[in-house]
């Protein structure tokens, strides 16, 4: 599967579109949409909504990234 | 501060010594020819993604985000937690674009981004602006390195006037120079480790032990003024906080990458999958900085700003003495010699990286391009390593001499000027679309009308956009690199329709990109 793609646009197998970066999108949305989480209730172990959410969606875009790495390497 | 701390400043300066001795240990890890500026100012881009790790963490947690971020939590509450969707959005970033970046690099010899402008675009003048905008950019990135040094130094209790009082900072750059003059990239990538694993150590035991001294997170929280806690809700017709927050976020994440210290990171890897690993891994590096944002609370309600013993330092330094306050009222001191050692050499890493990424700079596209247009490697190697010298210490005058407020507000302008190489080089690893001369203009006037903004709001940062009476407070540097790319979207068919008809220059081709 390593052959180049000169033209580049589109059906490149490394380095072209994948429908997997989709994820990222949801990532990017949720991370930059402050409303969807600026609020101090339900806290969690006395830590409000806003710091444990926004922490909680760093391991989620964090598994989603693997889950995108594992799935366009091959 | 009238008494020196010697415990601490005994293991603060062991750990500095053995950081130094490493230093210069690592010329010869993975050993290259010294004399070639891939080897010196790249590592020969051999670094697996071990490494790159490191030297990626490197560039983002430094001395002065440990002393920073905090502060602002400390000062300005909920909005300092912009840091953490900031990092959020690094990673695709990374993942994407700045892969396909890293093979057209490897493949043509870049080492930097004005090389790879100068190559896509053939056009030196654009490539000239790219690389004047990186150099600039950065310089006040490393006096607020020292600034993170000078507030540790002090918190040890050394004070004195004049020469003397900074003569703690004189030193440690003057080893951090010499060990940059001869080891490379290689230096700051083996120190990165070693400092790794002590900001690791100070920040897991930091929210692991003080919350439990101050009687669990919910008391903490309880301590923590209302308007601090959360972002302010938007009044009416403004988007108020909430694009304030999502666009630092954001622009942030768009230049982090385009610094020329990150990019010199990025390309050291030996392979575009060493990339890509970052980037699924690099969020660990993310938690930390929340955490470490946490702690300007921790300062909250510990109360720390209003003990005695620290209003000397308070005075001193401002905000940015709440973390070294924080951490002498709650470890002993042998602890805070270990911690205040994480944060120097936190500083001391991404100073070498940046000073090795700027003399890269200067002599690919300045001097070989417009001075002399043949050197020798070595000749050109010996270049780097001479401007790599000047460039520290620059700084360390700009510091010395200048109030710490101006690095720091600076620090912001470098952020705005940087964004405006994002067409040319994050776009331009997609497309030759672009016109280069509208490139240039775009650039131009995203660069002008940044500053123009920054100063107009006394260098605050951010901007209230109003567009049919609906305000949209949010970071310069989004909206100028939007005026940027409107101007070179604009311009681009029009100069194309004027200039010369014949195919654009391009030194790469689509598949340079791919694996």
């Amino acid at each position: 599967m390593d052959q180049r793609n000169n033209g580049g646009e589109g059906g490149g197998k490394r380095g072209g579109w994948s429908w997997w970066y989709l994820l990222f999108v949801i990532q990017f949305a949720v991370a930059l949409w402050p409303p969807l989480y600026n609020r101090v209730d339900p806290t969690w172990i006395g830590i409000p909504f806003f710091y444990w959410f926004q922490m909680l969606w760093v391991i989620v875009s964090a598994v989603s990234t693997v889950v995108v790495y594992l799935a366009t390497e091959h | 501060m009238e008494h020196v701390n010697w415990v601490a400043l005994g293991i603060f300066v062991l750990l500095f010594g053995l950081i130094s001795w490493l230093g210069f240990a690592a010329a010869r890890w993975r050993r290259g020819d010294l004399d070639q500026l891939h080897e010196w100012g790249l590592g020969g881009r051999r670094f697996g993604t071990f490494v790159t790790w490191f030297l990626i963490g490197g560039d983002i947690y430094t001395a002065y985000t440990f002393i920073a971020v905090p502060a602002l939590a400390f000062g300005a509450g909920a909005v300092a937690f912009f840091a953490v969707p900031y990092t959020i959005i690094i990673y695709p970033l990374l993942f994407l674009v700045f892969r396909r970046l890293w093979h057209v690099c490897h493949r043509h010899g870049y080492i930097t981004a004005g090389d790879f402008v100068r190559g896509r675009f053939g056009n030196r003048w654009l490539a000239l602006a790219i690389t004047v905008t990186g150099i600039v950019a950065t310089m006040p990135y490393i006096a607020l390195q020292l600034v993170g040094i000078q507030v540790v130094v002090g918190a040890l209790g050394i004070s004195g006037t004049g020469l003397m009082g900074d003569m703690p900072l004189i030193v440690a750059f003057l080893v951090l120079a010499a060990f940059t003059y001869s080891s490379g990239l290689r230096a700051p990538a083996s120190i990165a480790v070693v400092k790794d694993i002590l900001i690791y150590t100070t920040a897991l035991a930091a929210v692991v032990v003080i919350p439990i001294e101050l009687g669990g997170f919910a008391k903490i929280f309880a301590a923590v003024p209302a308007q601090k806690l959360i972002l302010a809700a938007p009044g009416p017709h403004s988007s108020g906080a909430y694009s304030n927050y999502a666009t630092l976020a954001l622009g942030s994440a768009l230049a982090l990458f385009l610094y020329p210290h990150s990019l010199t990171a990025i390309l050291s890897a030996s392979s575009g999958h060493a990339i890509r690993r970052n980037a699924a891994m690099l969020p660990g590096y993310t938690l930390m900085l929340g955490l470490l944002a946490l702690l300007g609370f921790f300062v909250i309600a510990a109360g720390v700003d209003k003990l005695p013993e620290y209003a000397a330092g308070f005075k001193q330094f401002g905000n940015n003495f709440a973390v070294p306050a924080l951490l002498l009222h709650s470890f002993p001191s042998w602890f805070v010699g270990i911690a205040f050692a994480a944060i120097g050499v936190g500083a001391l890493v991404p100073a070498a990286i940046t000073s090795i990424a700027a003399a890269n700079l200067y002599t690919r596209n300045i001097h070989r391009e417009f001075i002399n247009q043949n050197p020798t490697d070595k000749q050109e190697a010996q270049m780097a390593k001479w401007v790599s010298l000047v460039v520290k210490a620059g700084a360390l005058v700009f510091i010395v001499f200048v109030p710490t407020q101006y690095a720091i507000q600076l620090q912001l302008l470098g952020g705005i000027w940087i964004i405006q190489t994002l067409p040319a080089v994050m776009l331009g690893a997609y497309t030759r679309w672009f016109n280069d001369w509208a490139l240039l203009i775009g650039w131009a006037a995203g660069t002008a009308a940044g500053t123009g903004l920054a100063v107009a709001m006394q260098l605050k940062g951010t901007y209230p956009l109003i567009i049919g009476g609906f305000t949209i407070p949010g970071y310069i540097a989004v909206w100028t690199v939007l005026l940027n790319l409107v101007v070179a979207v604009l311009l681009t068919p029009l100069l194309n329709a004027l200039g010369p008809r014949r195919a654009p220059r391009d030194a790469t081709v689509a598949a340079d990109y791919m694996a």
